[in-house]
């Protein structure tokens, strides 16, 4: 394994971990702030991407598609809230995560009544497409770099918006003593309201930007959503910092682990078992850096609630 | 692609109401197991609609008499399957059970299908397990023995004389079974093996593997979503100059969604829309009226299904009780298939050809794969042998 090798895995760790922290912020806020289990923020990232997909098709340009799929994306979320969540706010975190769960049936067929169940297409923009060499054989596709710099963009804004708006200070408030808040006469309600959009929003923005890597089908959110609940416990739940570090952590982990893992263990053993072992072990990898770091700190890197 | 589902959902919706009424006293009736929910559904669909258009393009009959179709939807659970196929024989007593697109299903319903003394006729999935010591008599299926498919690729790459391939599949039974049986043909240096979860989503680690390794082609099984993300990643990663070698990678069901990125990638498999042969050609055509679509293997297979129905219980003029005759009836297989020449071996799975297939945009600009060369004639399956059956 050479440097280069080692480095091109390095930026792809990096880049997946982005596009992980796009999904996670937007769980980690929701579960956060308003204490509130929301397993269908899975399926909220598959409608931007089918939005994203169907609106790309019928305007014929991927930038109409992206600023269309937004607002389509928070109505979504805010019929979802209006419709079903609203009602869980005050029941337990099981009652939560049944309905929740629910919605993922409900709407993965939803989604297939409309658009049927083979997968869909959303190509790249041309303004994106190609890609630099970065080593010999490989082009980095530029639509790659574009998914970093959007993500590193959203946890930019995300940061101003948490640590130096006034609805800001809100939903960190909100976060940590929401009885109380809501005692200073702040509508808890409201804010509630407005953070489920926003990450509402931050999932369907998440799947438009994956929308042209990856598979847009039913069942693209069950994937990530397992991930994404692992960024969000490793960081802290609540805790955007975290998010944006944990999920940069699992990118790195996974595909370093993936990538190297079988390389190593046949320093070690025979190359047929070391291939199987590497596979399995590398697929654990973040799982058990997950015990691991939850062994240390049980709360996750940034805790938010003391 | 937008609303094909829903069309092909109302299109059997229209369809078997029609077929039903005919099927008023003497008929024969039709358990067609294809998964309807799930990732998977979209293969399903292909099945069903292929078996769909060879029932109209028999009239409604099999053999002469009124059929009747019952849509079983697996849901891809072994356990829901075997709930419902066996609520379909004993109640709804259905003459033949037909489909099933997955080897796990099929593992599960063989039993209790067979034991029943129904005939079972598998249309897409064609474990070893049922090929070898295994074979049933009640057991038939009109596709390929899983190893097959994979090892006309070893063939392809050892005739095109590659000497160094990437493989790469899931890290699963099949996916293991699939390097293996590319590897039983192809004698030239396996340069790596690399093998990715089930739910892989992103394929760059991978990728920057295989630019590493400048091997002269990559041979790799990705089914389903797998694929779709594997060869768009693959293009964009400006890989497209390494052939890609795969088996159900690039086929009808996924490349609405590769789209571009798939053309020029190979496949392999006993049949292609392209084929040149009249039956064929009418299928072909008359599929994509109906229901709007390309047509990919589990709709051909499917349809070979309905055709050698018909032509079996012609030969034994409609007396479905005298199951010795019937066998026999099925295992002569005279009928025309969209595949050209077709015959069952002892284990009762095709002997058959096998063709390299590349991906190719049509004048209309939809994609489909079409056969570039005759890989493998008058293939058996390699566990034909250990059958019993004579």
């Amino acid at each position: 394994m050479s440097l280069g090798l080692l480095l091109v895995q390095g930026l792809n760790g990096l880049q997946f971990g982005v596009l992980l922290f796009l999904v996670a912020a937007g769980l980690t806020l929701v579960f956060g702030v308003m204490d509130f289990i929301n397993l269908a923020h899975g399926v909220q990232y598959m409608l931007g991407a089918y939005l994203g997909a169907s609106l790309a098709a019928w305007t014929g340009s991927f930038w109409l598609g992206l600023v269309l799929a937004l607002p389509a994306a928070l109505v979504c979320g805010l019929v979802l809230e209006w419709l079903v969540f609203r009602h869980l706010y005050e029941r337990d975190h099981l009652s939560q995560v049944l309905a929740t769960f629910g919605v993922i049936l409900f709407l993965n067929q939803a989604v297939r009544a409309i658009w049927g169940s083979a997968p869909l297409q959303m190509p790249v923009p041309a303004l994106l497409e190609g890609g630099v060499m970065l080593m010999p054989g490989l082009q980095y596709p530029v639509y790659r770099i574009a998914i970093l710099v959007a993500g590193l963009a959203v946890a930019g804004l995300l940061w101003v918006l948490v640590e130096r708006t006034r609805i800001g200070a809100l939903v960190r408030a909100g976060a940590t003593h929401a009885p109380m808040v809501a005692a200073l006469g702040v509508d808890i309600r409201g804010l509630f309201m407005l953070v489920f959009g926003f990450g509402a929003m931050l999932a369907g923005f998440a799947g438009v930007m994956a929308a042209p890597v990856l598979s847009v089908d039913p069942g693209m959110g069950d994937t990530v959503l397992i991930l994404a609940f692992v960024v969000i416990t490793i960081g802290g739940i609540g805790s955007v910092r975290g998010a944006f570090i944990a999920a940069l952590l699992v990118g790195v982990i996974e595909t370093l682990g993936r990538s190297l893992l079988p390389d190593l263990l046949r320093l070690v053993m025979a190359a047929s078992p070391a291939r199987q072992a590497g596979a399995a072990l590398g697929s654990m990898l973040v799982y058990i850096a997950m015990a691991l770091i939850l062994a240390v700190r049980p709360r996750g890197l940034f805790p938010v609630r003391g | 692609m937008t609303g094909i589902g829903r069309r092909g959902v109302l299109g059997a919706a229209l369809a078997l109401p029609a077929l039903r009424a005919r099927a008023q006293g003497a008929g024969v009736k039709i358990g067609l197991v294809a998964v309807q929910t799930g990732p998977q559904a979209a293969l399903g669909t292909q099945l069903r609609d292929g078996f769909l258009q060879g029932l109209k393009h028999l009239d409604g009959k099999l053999g002469g008499l009124p059929a009747e179709v019952l849509v079983i939807d697996d849901e891809l659970r072994p356990e829901v399957a075997v709930t419902k196929v066996r609520a379909a024989i004993e109640r709804d007593k259905v003459d033949f059970v037909v489909g099933v697109v997955f080897s796990n299903i099929l593992a599960a319903i063989v039993r209790p299908v067979t034991e029943s003394g129904t005939f079972l006729i598998s249309t897409n999935a064609g474990p070893s397990t049922l090929a070898g010591r295994g074979c049933n008599a009640n057991f038939f299926t009109t596709s390929y023995n899983n190893d097959q498919v994979h090892s006309v690729m070893g063939q392809a790459a050892q005739d095109t004389g590659y000497k160094r391939v990437f493989v790469m599949t899931p890290n699963y039974q099949a996916g293991r079974d699939a390097a293996a049986g590319f590897k039983s043909r192809f004698k030239g240096e396996v340069v790596d093996e690399v093998y990715v979860p089930l739910t892989q989503l992103d394929f760059s680690a991978e990728l920057a593997k295989i630019a590493a390794a400048k091997p002269d082609a990559v041979f790799t099984f990705m089914p389903g979503g797998l694929g779709v993300n594997l060869v768009r990643q693959y293009r964009q990663a400006g890989l497209a100059n390494i052939p890609f070698l795969s088996t159900f990678t690039v086929d009808e069901a996924t490349l609405p969604a590769q789209g571009e990125a798939a053309l020029g990638f190979y496949s392999a498999a006993s049949w292609a829309p392209n084929m040149d042969n009249p039956a064929n050609t009418k299928f072909v055509k008359d599929f994509e009226a109906s229901y709007g679509y390309v047509p990919a293997t589990y709709a051909a297979q499917a349809y070979d299904g309905a055709m050698l129905l018909d032509s079996a219980v012609r030969k034994v003029g409609g007396r479905l009780g005298d199951k010795d005759a019937l066998r026999a009836a099925i295992r002569a297989a005279q009928f025309t298939s969209v595949r050209g020449p077709f015959e069952f071996g002892t284990n009762h799975y095709p002997v058959q050809d096998f063709w390299l297939c590349q991906v190719a945009k049509r004048a209309d600009g939809k994609f489909q794969t079409e056969t570039v060369r005759k890989v493998l004639s008058h293939d058996t399956d390699p566990y034909a042998a250990e059958c019993r059956m004579r």
